[in-house]
């Protein structure tokens, strides 16, 4: 019980504890979208001809797309010609060792609680870290090697691994799927690519970290994970972002596909700037994540954490084509003040005997808005399709909302879907019975929450778990009562 | 001009409305009502494709292709034996019929009973009746559902019910909708239901012959503080036939209202079913059953809109896809901000039984409020082999133990129609049905 008290002791004066900014000179590109912009940040990564060609034309059908209204979120719009779509920290060079590296910059890094240095090795985590838009650092990159494992940035994926690139990049979340996806495609300027070779177990987690710098920059990151027959890997993804008045962009792309017997974990700790408490400001996060089991008896399984941003648009989606596949999604959002989240997942059961379970914990406190968003689609031919869905939403405070939206599509008479759904608060009992026993009331929501969460808690890699604890606690903070 | 979905079928309608103006808007409030209707319908159009709340039943579609929509003045007679074999076997009731959209004296029996007072609503509407100023368009509003605005646009029949304060009606009152012609009928209930008082209503559409027909009926139901009203809903129409029906209901303070709709046959089949808990204490309570065969597709969407504390909600709706049919529910539980205290339930389960049936579910939950205890659930799966199983090792055979899962599958929902004689038509069907 200690350990809940000094969380809460420690974040009762935080705001937001990730939101200093540090003075990194930075390479910008002007503001403003355009084909230009585009023809800039391709030389920029000095990419092959394809590439840059492959931006321009998810660019012109972006232009043609509209931004999309369904979701339950409410915001001002982006303007898109505003913001600054290129943003690396200024390197004299190419740092070839962790020594070279811009010490201010490993400085941020010490701030945000990553070692890139080899003391990683203990808790045995490989980071690849983003910061704006460009990729700074990745660490153990040769004990990865060894195994034939090619874990590093995208725009070095691109020079060192073309082949592999142009064979998987918009190969699941193709360019012309959603606005945003498609905006991602014309302009992502890094992010993180991995590769784990037939029959090879990646050794330890592989984490990416992402952060947003400087000011008027939007951050889209692209990720591509490609796990080949029989290999294993488990991904983090953590993001933090300083504090500002103005909203800023985040629009990531994340790719994941899984080969026969491969199994992919990615897990993300979404802590992006949520705006102060009158809701000004933070961050809007809309992303695309889709994952597809390609190969039979694969599987592919989300745990995300969401306690950033002001707005939240985002379904990592699993589409289940092998045989005997299996999909899985672990969430829990909270949402306090004037956060918005609009989150959930898909699953398409294409293949024959595909599993997929999903769990989603909502929390919601202050003035914002949490919504469930899913679908779980059962094609005709997928024969012993098997789902079970459980939402369950907590409220607290009776300013704040809840909803579910869950689609269900059921083609094929032998799958056997469930979902269900619960809304609640604390019991008035449950707290009751914490403070009978000395328990104060703040420590005792914390507490329950946590219990709330723990079956999605759960999931997360160790490191990872203890993290969405005191996140939790802290966005939580000050909302009982 | 801009062209929007059903553009052909909004054309004929206002063809139509222009050669009957002079019947249609003889009353100057209705008259307002219709203009702002067709409006609605010409600025807007039809739900297309990609609307939201149609997404699954292109009803715009299925009409364009099957509905001719043109005036139908020929007359066709009807028999009393036909009127007789499309109700309920042994309900007692009073029996309301309308043919072709009209009102048959001869076929319907009296309203003399005190306390209920029953008129056609043409006759209510040139008698400036005020329950037809009150309800017409106004608890289902054109603005929010085109079929509503077409049905506002044209109805010009339908049952006014009203039932004063304290009074108990003795039996229900059965509306009966005979549809003989290949083109549509639009007619709107309108029922008022007194403080205490007590009232079943059952409504049934049906077609004769083999053309196709659409049939849009709205229901306007108030029911006033302490009352207790019920609504069976009864669809068991020919495979051409296409309806749309809105019943949209709102509720004072500690009423009761209970919907009953069973779904067994038709073309497509739309229900929209809209329940405003505006008061305190009210309780409200959907059973739906749909039970479908060859191309079948039936639509239910429900709404249940918790506006004040201390209020109770169940939903129950089941359904067994057969053939290359589909069924589609959308259940929406609303729970404002003021409505603290709201119990809500909702629960859905679909069984497939062939490959080529379908079934697209969205149970959705929106709260605004904190100390609530809202849940849904919703399962689509099979048979449950075991039972299947149990039932073949003991001698009974497949597709009589099949028969008997899926009587108990459907039991708990045919146990809530509170009337034997209903029971009995819809377990009669099911048998019938299942022994095929």
């Amino acid at each position: 019980m200690s350990d809940d008290n000094q969380i809460l002791e420690e974040f009762t004066s935080k705001e937001y504890e990730f939101g200093w900014t540090v003075d990194l000179e930075a390479d910008e590109a002007p503001k403003g979208l355009n084909e230009d912009i585009i023809h800039f940040i391709s030389a920029k990564k000095e990419e092959p001809q394809w590439l840059l060609e492959w931006r321009l034309k998810a660019f012109r059908m972006w232009q043609k797309m509209e931004e999309p209204e369904w979701a339950n979120v409410n915001y001002p719009k982006v303007d898109y010609q505003d913001l600054i779509y290129y943003s690396a920290p200024k390197q004299k060079k190419k740092p070839k060792s962790l020594d070279e590296v811009d010490p201010e910059l490993l400085a941020t890094f010490e701030r945000l609680g990553i070692s890139l240095t080899e003391q990683k090795r203990l808790t045995g985590v490989a980071v690849d870290a983003v910061i704006d838009s460009v990729s700074v650092a990745t660490t153990f990159k040769e004990t990865l090697s060894e195994l034939g494992i090619i874990f590093c940035s995208f725009s070095e994926a691109v020079q060192e691994h073309p082949e592999l690139i142009k064979k998987h990049l918009g190969t699941v979340v193709p360019q012309s799927d959603n606005y945003f996806a498609a905006l991602n495609s014309a302009v992502f300027s890094d992010g993180s690519f991995c590769y784990i070779p037939k029959g090879v177990r990646c050794p330890m987690e592989l984490s990416t970290y992402f952060r947003i710098n400087a000011a008027n920059t939007g951050q889209f990151e692209r990720t591509l994970i490609v796990a080949e027959e029989g290999s294993y890997v488990s991904y983090l993804e953590g993001c933090t972002a300083p504090q500002r008045d103005e909203n800023q962009l985040h629009a990531a792309v994340v790719e994941i596909k899984a080969a026969k017997d491969a199994e992919v974990k990615y897990s993300t700790v979404q802590n992006w700037y949520p705006g102060d408490k009158n809701g000004k400001g933070g961050i809007y996060n809309f992303v695309t994540k889709r994952g597809i089991c390609e190969g039979d008896n694969s599987k592919i399984s989300w745990t995300q954490v969401e306690t950033g941003s002001a707005v939240t648009w985002k379904y990592p989606s699993c589409i289940l084509k092998g045989d005997n596949s299996q999909g899985e999604f672990y969430s829990v959002a909270v949402t306090n003040n004037y956060q918005q989240a609009d989150t959930g997942t898909k699953m398409i059961h294409i293949g024959k005997n595909t599993k997929s379970r999903i769990v989603s914990k909502g929390i919601s406190a202050g003035y914002s808005q949490n919504s469930y968003r899913g679908q779980v689609q059962v094609m005709k031919r997928a024969t012993n399709a098997r789902n079970f869905s459980q939402c369950d939403s907590l409220l607290m405070g009776d300013k704040c909302g809840a909803h579910t939206f869950p689609y269900i599509d059921i083609e094929n008479s032998s799958a056997q879907v469930e979902h269900e759904a619960t809304t609640s608060k604390i019991g008035e009992d449950q707290i009751f019975y914490c403070q009978q026993r000395g328990i104060d009331e703040e420590s005792a929501v914390a507490l329950i929450v946590n219990g709330y969460a723990k079956e999605v808690l759960n999931k997360l890699p160790m490191e990872f778990a203890v993290e969405a604890q005191k996140l939790l606690a802290l966005t939580l903070e000050g909302s009982v009562g | 001009m801009k062209k929007f979905a059903g553009q052909s079928i909004i054309d004929k309608l206002s063809e139509r409305f222009e050669a009957s103006k002079q019947e249609l808007t003889s009353n100057s409030t209705i008259a307002d009502v219709r203009q702002k209707a067709l409006n609605h319908l010409v600025e807007n159009g039809l739900p297309h494709a990609k609307a939201e709340e149609y997404k699954f039943t292109n009803l715009t579609k299925a009409l364009e292709k099957n509905i001719s929509f043109e005036m139908n003045t020929e007359r066709v007679s009807v028999s009393k034996e036909d009127v007789e074999k499309l109700r309920i076997e042994g309900l007692d009731a009073y029996y309301l019929t309308f043919i072709n959209g009209e009102f048959n004296s001869e076929f319907s029996d009296e309203v003399t009973e005190s306390g209920i007072s029953f008129s056609p609503l043409s006759a209510a509407i040139q008698e400036n009746n005020q329950l037809a100023g009150k309800l017409f368009d106004k608890l289902s509003k054109s603005t929010e559902d085109a079929f509503v605005a077409m049905n506002s646009l044209l109805a010009n029949e339908g049952t006014v019910l009203e039932i004063s304060a304290n009074s108990e009606v003795s039996k229900p009152v059965f509306v009966q909708y005979i549809n003989t012609k290949s083109s549509d009928i639009h007619a709107k209930n309108l029922i008022e239901v007194g403080a205490n008082a007590k009232v079943t209503v059952i409504e049934k559409v049906d077609t004769l012959g083999a053309e196709p027909g659409f049939s849009n009926i709205v229901n306007e139901i108030s029911v006033a503080t302490g009352a207790n009203a019920k609504f069976y809903k009864i669809e068991n129409d020919t495979d051409t036939s296409y309806h749309i029906s809105n019943i949209h209901v709102s509720q004072d303070k500690d009423s009761t209202f209970t919907s009953n709709t069973v779904a067994l046959n038709g073309a497509m089949v739309r229900n929209n079913l809209d329940i405003k808990l505006e008061a305190e204490g009210c309780e409200a309570y959907m059973n739906g059953l749909y039970l479908l065969n060859g191309k079948t597709h039936v639509d239910n969407h429900t709404i249940v809109d918790h506006m004040m504390p201390n209020a109770y909600s169940n939903e129950l709706y089941k359904g067994i896809m057969d053939d290359k049919s589909r069924g589609v529910f959308n259940g929406k539980i609303f729970v404002r901000k003021d409505a603290q205290k709201t119990n809500a339930f909702q629960s859905n389960k679909n069984i497939l039984l062939t490959d080529d049936a379908t079934v697209n579910t969205k149970p959705q939950l929106e709260i605004w409020a904190d100390d609530v205890k809202c849940s849904h659930g919703c399962t689509t799966g099979q048979l449950d082999k075991d039972a299947l199983f149990y039932l073949m090792a003991r001698g009974i055979k497949k597709d009589r133990a099949m028969a008997m899962l899926l009587h108990a599958f459907a039991s708990d929902v045919i146990e809530n129609l509170e009337l034997e004689p209903i029971q009995a038509y819809v377990e009669a069907i099911i048998t019938s049905r299942l022994e095929k």
